[in-house]
């Protein structure tokens, strides 16, 4: 019953990596999905006709999530094109390292807009249909940085850790509209970011995670998939960690 | 458009959003008191009432607002100058 009223979803930054494989896997479970992106058109294309594919149903579809019109502009086209939206995936993020000493304000600023106050601003626009709706998941991307710290990684840690604290706050105050509001923190994952760090960077994060390896982008959506499904119904407020052991 | 017809029209709303019959909902009724309402009952008949009406009610106006009554006010003063009573 559950599936049918939670028909539509919404990934942001699903051009590729996390954001690509949760999108493919929410349309695997029948779900229509509006495949989010930024400056990556043709990323979201292929998405969407993967998905098609595959037999399910994607719509790419412009979203910065840094600019309140675009939201707005995003779920309104969302809404007549698919319909409400019932999961929200908040994946788009931003991480730019540099130690705290020197660290650029504008940067700073960038990283806490996106990953936390960009965050926001969809979880907002997307309760509103969520609450008629008296059905709805958001899943917050969040990161391992969020529950223990990284040097060179202030900002993005503490907009990690907004983001938990966010999720924790918003559970609360919706659980009783049959919304849940969970958080994953996922670990060292194959990604764009990773693929470019060296061989170096990348055996000291391997010998960091109990795991002995990176996650994949799957690994990760699945736990995604799970929260924004109807098994996962009485998960609220939670804090799940999909790192490989690194945060255990 | 008179401030009765709001009147109306804004606690039909009411009543339906806080799954309240629609006699209890009078101008001088308390949301919180008399109606039941919590906060998250509040914010949901703000939203409705705002599609209803077409108009946005900032979050810090409804601070103030206790009443059916108050609510019905607001929403008035947030309409066209031309469409009031
Ligand atoms: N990979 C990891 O190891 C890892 C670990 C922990 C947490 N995470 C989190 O997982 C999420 C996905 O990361 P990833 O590594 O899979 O992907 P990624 O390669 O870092 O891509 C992030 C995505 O977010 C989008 N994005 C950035 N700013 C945006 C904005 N203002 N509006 C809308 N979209 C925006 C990007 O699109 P554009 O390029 O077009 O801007 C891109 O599609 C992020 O929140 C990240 O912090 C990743």
């Amino acid at each position: 019953m559950s599936d049918r009223r939670a028909s539509v979803a919404l990934v942001t930054g699903a051009s590729r990596a996390i954001g690509r494989a949760t999108a493919l896997a929410l349309a695997r479970s029948g779900l229509a999905v509006a495949v989010g992106y930024r400056s990556d058109p043709e990323g979201a294309e292929e998405v969407a006709a993967k998905a098609s594919a595959d037999g399910g149903r994607a719509l790419p579809i412009s979203i910065d999530v840094t600019e309140e019109k675009s939201i707005e502009g995003a779920f309104t086209r969302i809404e007549s094109e698919l319909g409400t939206v019932r999961v929200l995936v908040n994946n788009a993020g931003l991480s730019k390292d540099g130690l705290a000493v020197r660290y650029p304000t504008e940067a700073w600023d960038a990283t806490v807009n996106t990953n936390l106050r960009g965050a926001f601003l969809c979880s907002r626009r997307a309760l509103r249909g969520m609450l008629k709706a008296r059905w709805g998941r958001i899943v917050n991307i969040a990161s391992a940085a969020a529950l223990r710290g990284n040097s060179g990684q202030s900002a993005y840690s503490a907009s990690k850790a907004g983001l938990v604290g966010m999720t924790r706050s918003m559970a609360r105050e919706v659980a009783i509209r049959g919304i849940t509001v969970n958080a994953v923190c996922p670990g060292f994952v194959e990604s764009k970011i990773t693929a470019v760090a060296g061989d170096e960077l990348r055996q000291r994060y391997i010998e960091m995670t109990p795991a002995g390896r990176f996650g994949t982008p799957e690994e990760i959506a699945g736990v995604i998939a799970f929260l924004a499904g109807p098994e996962a119904s009485y998960v609220t407020g939670a804090i799940l960690s999909v790192d490989g052991g690194l945060t255990a | 458009m008179e401030i009765t017809e709001i009147q109306e029209r804004v606690s039909k709303i009411l009543a339906e959003n806080l799954s309240v019959p629609e006699e209890k909902v009078t101008p001088e009724a308390r949301f919180q008191e008399d109606l039941d309402a919590d906060s998250l009952d509040l914010v949901e008949a703000v939203l409705a009432l705002e599609e209803e009406f077409g108009v946005s009610i900032p979050e810090e106006e409804m601070e103030g607002v206790r009443t059916v009554g108050q609510a019905a006010q607001l929403v008035a003063s947030k309409l066209e100058p031309s469409t009031q009573a």
